[in-house]
């Protein structure tokens, strides 16, 4: 019963002080684990916009160079110029050998009706009527044209910048085709780590370069670029299906192009898991500490407690006992006062027929002889009720202490002067040993006598004949210690436990009234002493009586 | 050899006449009464060498009232407490108020006699 409340008690302490201190360790674990996180994040999303601002400003360049390019050419040269188809293919010939990285597949006039009227380039598109395209009559209107990757008539994906010239009245367009392989390959530098790609849609949606992965050019990517909003480097975080990517998309400024750079997350995480797993370590760790302190503490606070409650079981166990030798004593009282009267009556109404006995007419009788016997046994069993009740109050005697001055050693002295016949007749040794300079202590000696003669006429009787007694006076730490030793059969273990309890004997039927120890035990602890005794059965017995040093007052 | 006077004051009559018939058959003038203010009443006629005084009896004068009142009137008579009751308290008041002795009911006989002659032995008075 008793154990199993230390033991909810331990687990409720362990519980909540795990609790207690586990919870702020594991919040502020995870505070820390999302703060960095989230710093991670914030760092990968500006290295991918960096990547695709510069990026699409690189690619915006690209197309204004050579979007320039031809617009110096229509300035510079006239129609009839360039619609030689020499003059054309000499210009053609000079632009690419002073700049190989121009990129420039072919290079076409076309007039104001549509006609490509002079060509050069690999596909033989001289005399195509351009009228009805759409981005004819766009450069028309606007001057300059930059188309998205289509397939045209030549069925095979490309782009092309076209640029309007004016000749005197005579309207008449530039147009050249860029290698798509360049732009390509400008966009593939963006592609990093090992999952990362970069491509170009346009405002559909639809790819204008090469994706890494799955797609082609010119298929739908998927994408709405309508979610990356004009002029800023927008990136975003796409969770749908299995994987998570990042996405910065940034609009070219020429163009309505969207240069798009994508990651995978998992690409760009290997740190944060890192950082995660050191976290989850310092934490468990943590907690471990945490566990086994707890449990470590709870064990040692509820031993205690336990230990404490120990103590208090035995204090209150003592007094229990003292409260239950008060209520003996008052009631024991009672009963011997109430007693003492019809006792002294009937012991004198005895000594009086013994008085009349004496005289002759009685003598005479022939049963005087029962008659004075009878008295005589009234009278003997009225001592011995006597020697009870007066016991009893003897046990019950309120003590008023220091009544006299004290010499220990002089009362042990007296007591065995008393018994020394007795022991003599039974053939047991007194030894005498005392501490030569005890200080005279305020006690009552009439008491201190009464209980040693208790303690050594106790232990002659447990000896019975031949044995030894030593009696010995001591001085420890202000106190002062008689002991009277037997080398008796000593007490039965059953018995220890009731030996100073009032009516308790093992003496034979009318030889002890039960009372001696429990008088001695009461008397010894109303001058402010104690009285323990240890016994070893077939050993012997000793008792202590350990008494305060009280000086006298001066006189 | 002189004969000497003793009272017994207590309640229990049974007690009481016995004591008297007993000590009056050692050769003591032995009266007994059974109250505080009987034997004052008698003690104004007469006085004794011995008072045997029982403390708790009923009426108005217990024993250490008649007690006062015995030693304030026969500074020479000797008082001897005789009682059932006993405790630490009472003795010692008893003793206070001038008792010869105390003495625990019930008493052996001759313990009783040994005690009158001690207080008979006191009670000499001393002739300047």
């Amino acid at each position: 019963m008793e154990r199993l409340i230390y033991r909810r008690l331990r687990l409720q302490i362990i519980g909540l002080t795990l609790v207690v201190a586990i919870t702020p360790l594991v919040l502020l674990g995870g505070a820390i684990y999302n703060q960095f996180e989230r710093a991670h994040e914030a760092r990968i999303e500006d290295q991918m916009r960096l990547l695709a601002n510069s990026q699409s400003s690189v690619v915006d360049v690209f197309l204004r160079e050579r979007t320039n390019l031809l617009g110096i050419l229509v300035e510079r040269h006239s129609f009839d110029e360039m619609s030689r188809q020499e003059f054309l293919e000499r210009l053609f010939e000079t632009l690419n050998r002073r700049s190989d990285m121009l990129g420039l597949v072919d290079l076409g006039v076309i007039d104001a009706s549509g006609l490509h009227v002079s060509y050069v380039g690999p596909f033989n598109l001289k005399g195509f009527n351009y009228e009805q395209q759409p981005w004819f009559s766009e450069v028309m209107a606007k001057g300059k044209y930059v188309s998205d990757v289509y397939m045209g008539f030549r069925l095979f994906p490309h782009i092309i910048i076209a640029v309007r010239g004016r000749t005197g009245e005579h309207q008449w367009i530039l147009r050249a085709t860029i290698d798509l392989e360049m732009l390509n390959q400008m966009v593939r530098t963006a592609q990093a780590g090992r999952m990362g790609d970069a491509f170009i849609v346009n405002q559909n949606g639809v790819y204008q370069t090469q994706p890494r992965f799955d797609g082609q050019i010119l298929e739908g990517s998927g994408m709405d670029p309508k979610r990356f909003s004009q002029g800023v480097t927008t990136v975003s975080k796409d969770s749908s299906g299995r994987v998570t990517y990042y996405y910065a998309g940034s609009w070219l400024k020429s163009k309505n192009w969207l240069l798009v750079i994508r990651q995978r997350t998992d690409d760009e995480v290997g740190g944060l898991v890192h950082t995660r797993n050191t976290a989850v370590t310092i934490v468990a760790l943590g907690v471990l500490a945490i566990v086994i302190t707890t449990v470590f503490i709870a064990h040692i606070v509820v031993r205690h407690l336990a230990a404490v409650q120990k103590e208090l079981d035995a204090m209150s166990a003592q007094l229990v006992q003292a409260d239950k030798m008060a209520a003996l004593g008052k009631m024991a009282t009672g009963i011997a006062h109430e007693i003492n009267n019809p006792l002294a009556v009937i012991g004198e109404k005895a000594g009086w027929m013994k008085d009349l006995l004496e005289e002759e007419e009685f003598r005479q009788s022939p049963n005087a002889e029962e008659y004075f016997s009878a008295v005589a046994k009234i009278e003997e069993h009225v001592e011995r009720a006597r020697k009870i009740t007066h016991n009893m109050l003897g046990f019950a005697r309120r003590m008023e202490p220091r009544l006299d001055d004290v010499e220990i050693n002089r009362v042990v002295d007296q007591t065995i002067e008393l018994l020394a016949n007795h022991a003599r007749t039974n053939n047991i040794n007194i030894h005498k040993r005392y501490h030569p300079s005890l200080p005279v202590i305020a006690s009552d000696h009439a008491k201190l006598q009464q209980v040693m003669l208790n303690l050594i006429n106790n232990a002659i009787d447990a000896i019975g004949s031949n044995g030894n007694i030593e009696v010995a006076t001591a001085l420890e730490d202000n106190r002062i210690l008689v002991s009277v030793k037997d080398d008796g059969p000593g007490i039965p273990k059953e018995y220890q436990r009731n030996i100073f309890d009032p009516f308790f004997t093992t003496k034979a039927n009318g030889r002890g009234t039960g009372l001696g120890l429990s008088i001695s035990y009461s008397i010894i602890e109303k001058l402010g002493g104690t009285i323990t005794f240890e016994s070893e059965p077939g050993k012997g017995t000793i008792f202590r009586v350990n008494l305060p040093v009280v000086l006298p007052e001066k006189k | 050899m002189p004969t000497y006077s003793v009272l017994v004051v207590d309640d229990e009559i049974d007690f009481m006449e016995t004591l008297v018939n007993r000590l009056t058959r050692r050769k003591m003038e032995a009266r007994g009464v059974p109250s505080g203010e009987a034997a004052l009443a008698l003690l104004n006629e007469r006085t004794f060498d011995v008072i045997l005084l029982d403390i708790k009896m009923p009426g108005a004068m217990d024993g250490m009232e008649t007690l006062r009142e015995i030693r304030q009137r026969h500074p020479l008579a000797q008082v001897i407490l005789l009682t059932g009751h006993a405790s630490l308290e009472t003795s010692m008041e008893g003793m206070r108020l001038g008792a010869f002795d105390y003495l625990l009911k019930p008493v052996k006989f001759e313990d009783l006699l040994e005690k009158i002659g001690a207080a008979l032995g006191k009670s000499q008075p001393v002739l300047p």
